[in-house]
């Protein structure tokens, strides 16, 4: 299963299997026309409330990522598809956060040091006067 | 409003000759949801339930199930027959085998689930010949579950279900729940002191100390609001008064100043930016850590 919330984590966890699915999308993992796990067996084999699941397609299909359809369950939409180039560059890209990783843990650093490095550089904080979030 | 809330209670208070166990408790279940009821050891759970069940009378307040009032002898009987209870100890009639006892309690109600006896004597693997007293802590939990989910109730109202139990034992109970609410339509009211298992499967929650509530709410939201404020500075930390909404505690150490939120990080950063930071981090709160700083507020 390529769904693996982490419930203890202080994030929703509907928030991190959205993630989790557009994830998969961008990689390809899962693409246009796939069917989504059905909400029950999802929410029996992760061990989570039905309702999570339940919230994360609903909030899923708002963002024009999936399709719930009435009676057949829920389909990565076309629409919402990232053209394959995207995907390719997110694909190609994988390797060098890994590798970046990969040489940060070499230095001793934790996972959650570049967690958060990884964050406040995204959130620009590291500029001059900049502030995160 | 009301009649959308498996169980209500309002200024619940309970005294013990000279010890208040609940002074206060204000709850809101509501109907359909998996609720997490946590506190310490003594913080006032049993008293609660068993206020609920109509196992003990409160001194004040009221208690409300299922619409009706706990309190009151004729209610509380059409209460427990449509309620689920299992017990902290999980008590079984020891001389009876698995097979029996289930033959036993089916027999007191008409409504029994036999599609999920069925269901659940597979996938808890319970022996069915083997005497009760014989079973390991687990599957007496398991057992006792069983019994439960099979009355067909509305509410199910577990205590400590997964105490005592190893990592897999305890993941197959929650799993047992969640399989139950994904296809039936109940309330699941269980109390716990194992954050993890509510983390995992309860929607809505609430943290009682010394017989109050400090924090209830859905969860997603709690997480949502809560945030930890991480600022460093050149020098010494200075003493900030924050004035931001939702500021519940800030600590001072050398350097850095953190501060607990529970209306979000973006205000609090505000204001401390105009002390000039050299770096400030918004984390994100775990359970645990909202637990453990409401328990100590009160102390």
């Amino acid at each position: 299963m390529i769904f693996r919330p982490n419930p203890s984590l202080g994030v929703p966890i509907y928030l991190q299997l959205m993630e989790q699915v557009k994830h998969a999308i961008e990689t390809g993992a899962l693409r246009p026309g796939d069917q989504l796990p059905g909400i029950r067996p999802l929410a029996e084999e992760l061990v989570i409330n039905p309702n999570t699941v339940a919230k994360a397609y609903r909030e899923l299909e708002h963002d024009g990522v999936i399709e719930l359809r009435h009676g057949a369950g829920a389909f990565v939409s076309g629409q919402a598809a990232r053209s394959k180039k995207t995907a390719d560059s997110v694909r190609t890209a994988q390797p060098i956060v890994a590798a970046a990783i990969q040489r940060l843990r070499e230095r001793g650093l934790t996972d959650e040091e570049i967690r958060r490095l990884f964050e406040a550089e995204l959130a620009g904080l590291t500029k001059a006067g900049g502030r995160g979030v | 409003m009301s009649e959308s809330l498996a169980i209500e209670t309002v200024d619940l208070r309970k005294r013990f000759d000279a010890t208040d166990a609940l002074r206060g408790l204000n709850l809101r279940v509501p109907q359909g949801s998996i609720f997490g009821f946590l506190g310490r050891n003594g913080a006032g759970k049993t008293t609660t339930i068993k206020i609920l069940l109509g196992m003990t009378r409160p001194t004040a307040g009221q208690a409300r199930v299922l619409g009706l009032p706990a309190d009151d002898a004729t209610a509380s009987v059409t209460i427990r027959t449509r309620t689920g209870f299992v017990d902290e100890n999980k008590n079984l009639y020891d001389y009876m085998t698995v097979e029996e006892i289930i033959r036993f309690t089916a027999a007191f109600y008409s409504g029994w689930r036999h599609d999920l006896e069925k269901r659940y004597l597979r996938s808890f693997a319970l022996p069915l010949h083997q005497k009760t007293n014989a079973l390991s802590l687990g599957m007496r939990s398991k057992l006792s579950l069983l019994l439960a989910l099979c009355r067909g109730v509305e509410l199910l109202v577990l205590d400590e279900p997964t105490s005592g139990l190893d990592p897999a034992a305890s993941e197959e109970v929650l799993q047992a729940i969640v399989t139950h609410v994904s296809t039936e339509q109940l309330t699941v009211f269980f109390s716990t002191h194992h954050l993890a298992d509510v983390d995992q499967i309860a929607e809505h929650i609430a943290i009682i100390d010394a017989g109050r509530t400090i924090v209830s709410g859905a969860l997603d939201d709690l997480r949502g609001q809560y945030r930890r404020v991480q600022l460093v500075f050149n020098g010494e930390a200075p003493d900030i008064t924050f004035h931001a909404p939702g500021v519940i505690r800030v600590r001072r150490q050398g350097r850095v100043l953190t501060a607990l939120s529970n209306a979000g990080g973006d205000a609090l950063i505000e204001e401390a930016m105009r002390f000039g930071p050299v770096s400030a981090d918004v984390l994100p709160v775990t359970l645990k850590e909202i637990f453990l700083e409401s328990v100590a507020v009160e102390d």
